[in-house]
């Protein structure tokens, strides 16, 4: 895995490279193989590539008649239609009967190639997390990736997986192997827990940089598998730490900072900042024109951090 | 192909008023149920279960056995009685039909309940599921066959055109769509609520080998079936001409046998009409009055 990669470039090319072996392994397009790189898979494997056209409700149904006779259908969309399109379709067909298909959101967030608001999922993890059954979970970068999708065709049931559409750096150790349930420590640090997945990280990791030099270190904590959610991990922070800050590519209601919240509350009652999109809809732009509006740049994020602090 | 020589049709209408005094029987011990779309495809079933499908019960999860999904899933009570009749589970099991943890749930889970290929209940949705088991069985080289059952209220979902529209894309000869067009949905009158025709030419520019019967003529069903076995690279669609509530007089064509509650009076006339016999009829309205 070379260093610098798209998580939906690592997707195609870690689905094509296990389906060579594993001819149950499918791939199901709802007219956006070109976006979200699986024309890559259906070019080596047009045999195992299912073009549904723009219809993704009878996309995963379909897919879920595939998973009855021992398919593993990686039914593939834009976030916002592999959630909230299709919503009952995941509900009643896949996750009530627990059949083995995936569901692949791709372009995720903000972060949506200038699509704008109708194209950008803020409510995707809030949708996905609260369907019984579905596991979900959103990979940083390309190793991250790989190891995932490695998970999604290993595991019997049901998978969100949340995709990100822009090239990102090496987050995760070379020797990370992902455990479903568990987080990884991206940082040590004693004075702030900062939880986030995917594609925010970076600015995370770089906001880390910046409160470091105000004489604040903090431990970043990548909570790839959002649900199972890492309990564990969170009341660990929660003891020793004492303050947490949630990142997240998504609406604060719902989200990986609600799922965090939910565990500090019943588990071990400390003080919050969630910091993501604050319950509005998104716009058109660039990623850093996003970052900026939302305020989700590393200076944004850092000015929350140290305003947190003080306060707390 | 069924071989009508060989089909007793006495024997398939006793199995058909046997599935009937069941329902009844069902839907008064629950206390509620969907009594009119149960009746409207009685018939179908029978020809389905008792004729045409290769499954073998003692073998649910048999891989090469044909598939049935009931898409309009609010249906059940008739093909849970049907399963019963083939032995996948215990008749006594009926009576705990909606029950908390019954293998009878108000739509079919096929988790629980053996005989069940796929879990149904929200509209539109059955049918897709159908198409991706007819696209499975081409994928994997199998030759077994799919079915499915969708209603004419269920129609106004997109999603069921969606997924017509892939079945004729990628040829699923191996896809039998049957509509029980009893012309009734839970409000009114599927004209009023809905119109849905022209169907034959709905369903023909959608790709479809379509045909059109009596859905209570045992003969006509096995002709279709026969008939769909025929034909290449196309899907079939049977639009059954059916009756909701059939067999039970003062439910018959009736918006409100839709899903009701039987009181033991109209449970008990149900069953005279059924010609049940007077000991079971009994035994049925002393169980209601255990129930409550």
């Amino acid at each position: 895995m070379s260093d610098k990669i798209a998580p939906r470039v690592a997707l195609s090319n870690t689905l094509t490279r296990l389906a060579k072996k594993n001819s149950n392994i499918l791939v199901l397009d709802a007219d956006l193989s070109s976006s979200i790189k699986t024309d890559r898979f259906k070019e080596s494997l047009p045999e195992q590539f299912i073009e549904m056209g723009i219809a993704e409700q009878n996309m995963i149904g379909v897919a879920a008649g595939l998973s009855t006779l021992g398919f593993i259908p990686f039914a593939s969309s834009f976030a916002v239609f592999a959630s909230r399109r299709v919503c009952d379709q995941v509900v009643t067909s896949v996750a009530y009967p627990k059949l083995n298909v995936k569901i692949i959101g791709a372009y995720v967030g903000l972060f949506v190639g200038m699509n704008g608001a109708t194209h950008q999922s803020l409510e995707d993890i809030a949708i996905m997390r609260s369907i019984p059954n579905m596991i979900v979970v959103e990979p940083v970068d390309g190793l991250e990736t790989e190891e995932v999708v490695k998970f999604a065709v290993n595991y019997n049931g049901p998978v969100y997986l949340r995709i990100g559409r822009d090239t990102m750096p090496s987050i995760v150790p070379s020797d990370y192997k992902f455990q479903l349930g568990k987080s990884i420590i991206l940082k040590e640090g004693r004075d702030i827990a900062i939880i986030s997945s995917g594609v925010l990280l970076e600015e995370v990791l770089k906001a880390t940089s910046l409160i470091e030099q105000k004489g604040i270190k903090a431990r970043v904590i990548n909570m790839s598998s959002i649900k199972p959610i890492d309990e564990e991990a969170i009341v660990k922070a929660a003891q020793e730490i004492g303050k947490i800050v949630t990142v997240e590519n998504h609406n604060i209601i719902g989200g990986l900072g609600s799922a965090v919240a939910e565990v500090l509350t019943e588990k071990c009652p400390v003080r919050l900042k969630r910091i993501g999109v604050k319950d509005v809809f998104g716009k058109s732009g660039t990623n850093e024109e996003m970052k900026k509006k939302f305020g989700l740049r590393a200076e944004d994020i850092t000015r929350e951090i140290m305003n947190f602090v003080k306060n707390s | 192909m069924i071989n009508k020589e060989k089909v007793e049709k006495e024997k398939l209408e006793e199995m058909a008023r046997q599935i009937r005094i069941k329902v009844v029987q069902m839907i008064g011990k629950s206390g509620f149920g969907h009594i009119g779309g149960s009746m409207s495809i009685v018939e179908l079933l029978t020809v389905l279960y008792f004729c045409e499908m290769n499954i073998d019960p003692k073998n649910p999860q048999w891989e090469d056995r044909d598939r049935f999904v009931l898409s309009k899933g609010h249906s059940c009570p008739s093909l849970y009685a049907i399963l019963t009749q083939k032995g996948y589970f215990p008749e006594e099991v009926l009576s705990t039909l909606d029950t908390v943890d019954s293998i009878l749930q108000c739509h079919p889970d096929m988790k629980i309940c053996p005989g069940i290929d796929m879990s149904t209940g929200a509209l539109g949705q059955g049918i897709s599921a159908a198409v991706g088991i007819a696209l499975g069985a081409k994928l994997k080289g199998k030759k077994f066959r799919t079915y499915s059952i969708v209603g004419d209220g269920e129609l106004a979902e997109g999603q069921v055109w969606e997924a017509a529209m892939s079945a004729s894309k990628f040829k699923l000869d191996n896809l039998v769509v049957i509509l029980d067009y009893n012309k009734l949905t839970l409000s009114g009158k599927v004209p009023e609520i809905m119109p849905i025709e022209p169907l034959y030419d709905k369903w023909i520019s959608f790709g479809w080998h379509v045909i059109q019967i009596n859905g209570h003529s045992f003969t006509q069903i096995i002709d279709a079936l026969n008939e769909a076995k025929s034909i290449k690279e196309k899907p079939t669609a049977i639009i059954a001409n059916t009756i909701k509530g059939k067999g039970i007089s003062f439910y018959e064509n009736q918006v409100k046998s839709h899903a009701l509650t039987m009181t033991p009076e109209q449970v008990e006339k149900a069953l005279k009409e059924l010609h049940c016999p007077p000991e079971e009829i009994e035994i049925t309205l002393k169980q209601m009055k255990e129930a409550n």
